[in-house]
C-alpha cells in the first residue's frame, strides 16, 4: 500500500499498540499531526514538552507499556531533554518522536534546527535519525523493541520534515508490516535467564547466611517480578528492603518488609543492610543515596547481585556472585535452586537476626511531632491522613525533595506500580505531569500527586492540560514557602545560613492559580481541616483538584545519613537520640 | 609495562594499555556514540583506529585504553550496551599482533652530512622513503607501536618536522 511517511509513522505507532500520545505540534512535525486527525490514537496536548515527557513516564510506570511523546524540532526537542534523562536514569520505557528540519537543511542552522540526536545521545538508550520514509515502520518497531526490552529506557526517533510531508516526493513509501524479523539490530541482545551455575552458587550462599537481607530495586518492578520476589522472601524467610524506585514491589504491611533504605530510609532498613552478612541485590544498582560512603557500606556483607544490565554488576560494589538476567526469570530460577537444596528447611536458624531487627523496629520507628494549635501543618500528618482516606491501590506520584521522602516513608505501599517518582535524576516538577500520565493509563484508579511548592511552580501549567483533557488527578501541594530539602541542608551543613531558599507562602496564590487553570482548589491550614478537605477532593471526578496544605517550614526529614558519611552514622529524629 | 624502578628524575607513570577491538555497524554517528560514551564515563582513549571491515555493513574500531585510569571491565560492558556495537573483544598484547603506521618528515638539511646515516636508519627499521626534496625527507614505518616509539626517538636527532601516527590496529595471533 502506497502512503506517505507521515501516515506511515502514525500507522506504525498504532501497530505498536500505542493508545495515547503526549505531545505538542510545531513546524517540523506538522505533517505527522495531519494524519493524527483520522487516527484512533488519543493525543494529549501538553503545555510544555517537558510535561509530555514526564506524562509519558507516568503512563509507562503505571501501565508497564511504553509512553509515547511527539514534539517538534529545536526547542521542542531541547525541552524534552530533562524528561528523557529522567527516563534514562530510572529505566522508563519511552518512545519520543521529534520533528526535524528537512534532511537537506540539516547542518545549515535552519529555523528551529538543533542536533537532536547529538544532544540526546547521552540521555537515551538509543536514538535514530530517519533518513528515508521507507525505513519508518522498521525504525519505529526497533525503537519500541529497544525501549521495552532488556533494561528499559527512552528511545528517540528524529524525523526530518521532508520524509513525512506529502507534498515532498521524498515522503513516498510503500507500507509493510513492522515485525520482529525486519529489525536490523545485530548488536542488541538483551539478557534473559541467568546462568544456572551462578544461580546455584547464589542459592548455596543464601543457605549459609546468618544475617541476609534482600535489597530489592526498581528492576523488580521493570521485570514485573513482584510475585517471584514474594515467593523468594517467604521461602527463605528473609527481610526485604525496597529502594525508592522499588516501593510497592513488596508490600509494606508484610512482616518481612523493612521499608526504604538509604539517605532518608528508615533506621531498620539502613541498619539491617549495614549489619548484614549477605545482601541479595535484585535489580538494584547500589546508588550513592542507598550506600552512603561506599567504603563503609555493609562492610561484612557478601553480595549476590542480579541485574539485567551487565554493566551494573561490579560497577559500584564488587559482588561475590553476579548473575546477569531478567529478575523475573532469575528469581524464579533461584527459588527452584533453593527448593532443590532443601527449601525452607535448609535455612539456618535466624531467630537471633530476626529479633535484632524487631528490636530496631521497636526502638526507631518513624516519628514526628504533631503541630501545636495555631501552628502550620506537619506534612507527615497530612500524608498519614491522605494514606488512610484513599483506596490502598491509589497511585501516588511525587516531585523531588522533602515531600518526596515523607511520601515514600509515610505511605503504605502494598501494591506494585502505585508509587511513581523521579529517583535517579531527581527532577523537580515531575509529580503533576507524571500523575496526568498515570491517570491517562489507569483511568479507574485514584491518582494523587504529592508535590512541594518549589516543584509545583516548575510544571503546574500541565494542570491546564489536565483540565482541558478531563484528566481528574488530585494534587496534595505542601506549601512550606521554601525549597525545603535545600533549606534543611543549609540548616544542617551550612550553619543555618539560608541562601536563596525562601519562596513565599502567599505568592503565588496557589488556590487562585489552580482555579485559573480549571481546577477545584482548597487551602488547608489546620489539622482538623485535613480529612474533610481530602474527602471533598476524593469526591470530585470530573476535573483536577489541588489541595494546598500550608506546612511548617522548619520541619526536617529524618532519619538522615549526611552526604558522604557512612550509613552507620545515621542521624535519627531528635526525640530518639 | 611492569613496575620497574623509575629512572632517576623520571616518575614512570603506572600505565597498562589494553587493546579493545569492536565491530560496530557502519552507520553515521557511531563513532560519535563511542567517543561520547568514553567521555561521559570518564574513560581515556589512548589511541583509536576506525575503518570498514571486509563486510562493508560493519566497521572495526580498535582502541587502546589505559586501564590504570579506568576499569577495563566497565569500559567493555558500557561499550557493549551501545546498540550499534555488535561485538567486542579484548586483545592482550601477548595474544595479538599489533601494528601502527607512522608518517614522518625529517629535516635533512639540519642533519648536515648525516643523510647517509638517516638512510641507514630507514633500512634498519625497514621503513620507506616516500618523498624527498633538497631539505626534507618523508618516511613511513608500519610496525609494532613500541618499534614506532623507538624509530621516533632515533629520528629526533635529525629533526622531526611533522609526524603523524594512525593509532594501533590489532588482530588476535593465530593459535592464541
Amino acid at each position: 500500500m502506497d502512503m506517505n511517511g507521515g501516515q506511515a509513522l502514525v500507522k506504525a505507532l498504532e501497530c505498536e499498540g500505542t493508545e495515547v500520545v503526549f505531545g505538542l505540534p510545531g513546524g517540523a512535525i506538522l505533517p505527522v499531526y495531519d494524519p493524527i486527525i483520522e487516527s484512533p490514537l488519543r493525543h494529549i496536548l501538553v503545555r510544555h514538552e517537558q510535561g509530555a515527557g514526564h506524562m509519558a513516564e507516568g503512563y509507562a510506570h503505571a501501565t508497564g507499556r511504553p509512553g509515547v511523546v511527539m514534539i517538534t524540532s529545536g526547542p521542542g526537542a531541547t525541552n524534552v531533554v530533562t524528561a528523557l534523562c529522567d527516563a534514562y536514569m530510572d529505566s522508563v520505557p519511552v518512545v519520543c518522536i521529534t520533528g526535524q528540519v528537512p534532511y537537506a537543511a540539516i547542518g545549515t542552522d535552519a529555523f528551529q534546527e538543533c542536533d537532536t540526536t547529538g544532544i540526546t545521545m547521552a540521555v537515551t538508550k538509543h536514538n535514530f535519525l530517519v533518513t528515508e520514509a521507507q525505513d519508518i515502520p522498521r525504525i519505529i518497531h526497533e525503537a519500541f523493541h529497544i525501549a521495552t526490552t532488556g533494561r528499559p529506557g527512552p528511545v528517540l526517533v528524529d524525523i526530518p520534515k521532508d520524509i513525512v510531508d506529502p507534498r515532498n516526493p521524498r515522503s513516498a513509501m510503500t507500507w509493510y508490516e513492522p515485525t520482529d524479523d525486519i529489525m536490523e539490530l545485530p548488536g542488541y541482545r538483551p539478557a534473559t535467564a541467568g546462568d544456572p551455575e551462578l544461580v546455584r552458587a547464589a542459592a548455596e550462599m543464601i543457605c549459609t547466611a546468618e544475617r541476609p537481607v534482600i535489597y530489592a530495586g526498581g528492576g523488580i518492578l521493570k521485570a514485573r517480578a513482584a510475585a517471584e520476589l514474594m515467593a523468594l522472601a517467604e521461602l527463605i524467610d528473609v527481610p526485604v528492603v525496597t529502594t525508592l524506585m522499588a516501593r510497592g514491589c513488596f508490600p509494606d504491611s508484610h512482616e518481612l518488609c523493612l521499608g526504604m533504605p538509604g539517605m532518608h530510609g528508615n533506621y531498620t532498613a539502613v541498619t539491617a543492610m549495614q549489619s548484614s552478612d549477605l545482601l541479595i541485590a535484585l535489580g538494584a544498582r547500589f546508588d550513592d543515596r542507598v550506600t552512603g560512603r561506599l567504603d563503609g557500606f555493609a562492610p561484612d556483607a557478601k553480595v549476590i547481585h542480579v541485574d539485567i544490565d551487565a554493566a551494573e554488576l561490579g560497577k559500584v560494589r564488587v559482588p561475590d556472585v553476579a548473575v546477569r538476567g531478567d529478575c523475573k526469570l532469575v528469581i524464579a530460577e533461584l527459588v527452584e535452586a533453593l527448593r532443590a537444596c532443601g527449601g525452607a528447611g535448609a535455612q539456618p536458624d535466624r531467630r537471633a537476626w530476626r529479633s535484632t531487627i524487631s528490636g530496631w523496629q521497636e526502638r526507631y520507628p518513624l516519628v514526628y511531632e504533631q503541630s501545636e494549635p495555631g501552628e502550620l501543618l506537619k506534612p507527615q500528618y497530612v500524608l498519614e491522613v491522605l494514606r488512610d482516606s484513599t483506596p490502598d491501590d491509589t497511585i501516588v506520584t511525587s516531585g523531588v525533595g522533602q515531600h518526596q521522602m515523607w511520601a515514600s516513608q509515610y505511605w503504605r505501599f502494598d501494591h506494585p506500580y502505585t508509587w511513581i517518582n523521579s529517583g535517579g535524576l531527581g527532577t523537580m516538577g515531575f509529580s503533576v505531569p507524571a500523575a496526568i500520565g498515570a491517570k491517562v493509563g489507569m483511568p479507574d484508579r485514584m491518582v494523587w500527586a504529592v508535590d512541594g511548592d518549589g516543584c509545583f511552580q516548575m510544571t503546574a501549567q500541565e494542570l491546564v492540560t489536565a483540565s482541558m483533557e478531563r484528566i481528574p488527578i488530585k494534587v496534595a501541594l505542601f506549601n512550606n514557602a521554601y525549597l525545603g530539602m535545600v533549606r534543611q541542608w543549609q540548616e544542617m551543613f551550612y550553619e543555618e545560613r539560608y541562601s536563596e531558599v525562601y519562596l513565599s507562602y502567599e505568592i503565588p496564590d496557589y488556590v487562585k492559580w489552580a482555579e485559573a487553570m480549571g481546577c477545584v482548589a482548597l487551602r488547608v491550614e489546620s489539622p482538623e481541616e485535613v480529612a474533610p478537605a481530602i474527602a471533598k477532593a476524593n469526591e470530585i471526578d470530573d476535573r483536577p483538584v489541588v489541595l494546598e496544605f500550608r506546612s511548617s517550614a522548619g520541619e526536617n526529614v529524618y532519619p538522615m545519613v549526611p552526604a558522604g558519611q557512612s550509613n552507620s552514622d545515621i542521624v535519627v529524629d531528635p526525640s530518639q537520640r | 609495562m611492569t613496575a620497574a624502578a623509575p629512572a632517576a628524575g623520571h616518575a614512570a607513570p603506572a600505565r597498562r594499555f589494553h587493546t579493545i577491538v569492536t565491530t560496530v555497524e557502519n552507520k553515521p554517528g557511531v563513532l560519535a556514540r563511542v567517543a561520547s560514551l568514553f567521555a561521559r564515563r570518564g574513560f581515556n582513549i589512548e589511541s583509536l583506529a576506525v575503518a570498514p571491515t571486509a563486510d562493508e555493513r560493519f566497521s572495526r574500531i580498535t582502541f587502546t585504553v589505559d586501564v590504570a585510569s579506568s576499569s577495563l571491565e566497565q569500559v567493555v560492558k558500557q561499550l557493549d550496551k551501545l546498540i550499534n556495537v555488535v561485538e567486542i573483544s579484548e586483545l592482550s598484547p601477548a595474544e595479538s599482533v599489533e601494528r601502527e603506521l607512522m608518517l614522518v618528515t625529517v629535516d635533512v638539511d639540519a642533519a648536515g652530512g648525516r643523510r647517509h646515516e638517516l638512510l641507514e636508519l630507514v633500512d634498519d627499521f625497514r621503513a620507506y622513503v616516500l618523498d624527498a626534496d633538497q631539505s626534507q625527507m618523508m618516511l613511513s614505518l608500519a610496525a609494532r607501536p613500541a618499534r614506532l616509539d623507538e624509530f621516533e626517538e632515533r629520528l629526533r636527532d635529525f629533526g622531526i618536522v611533522q609526524l603523524q601516527r594512525t593509532g594501533r590496529v590489532a588482530l588476535p595471533s593465530l593459535g592464541s
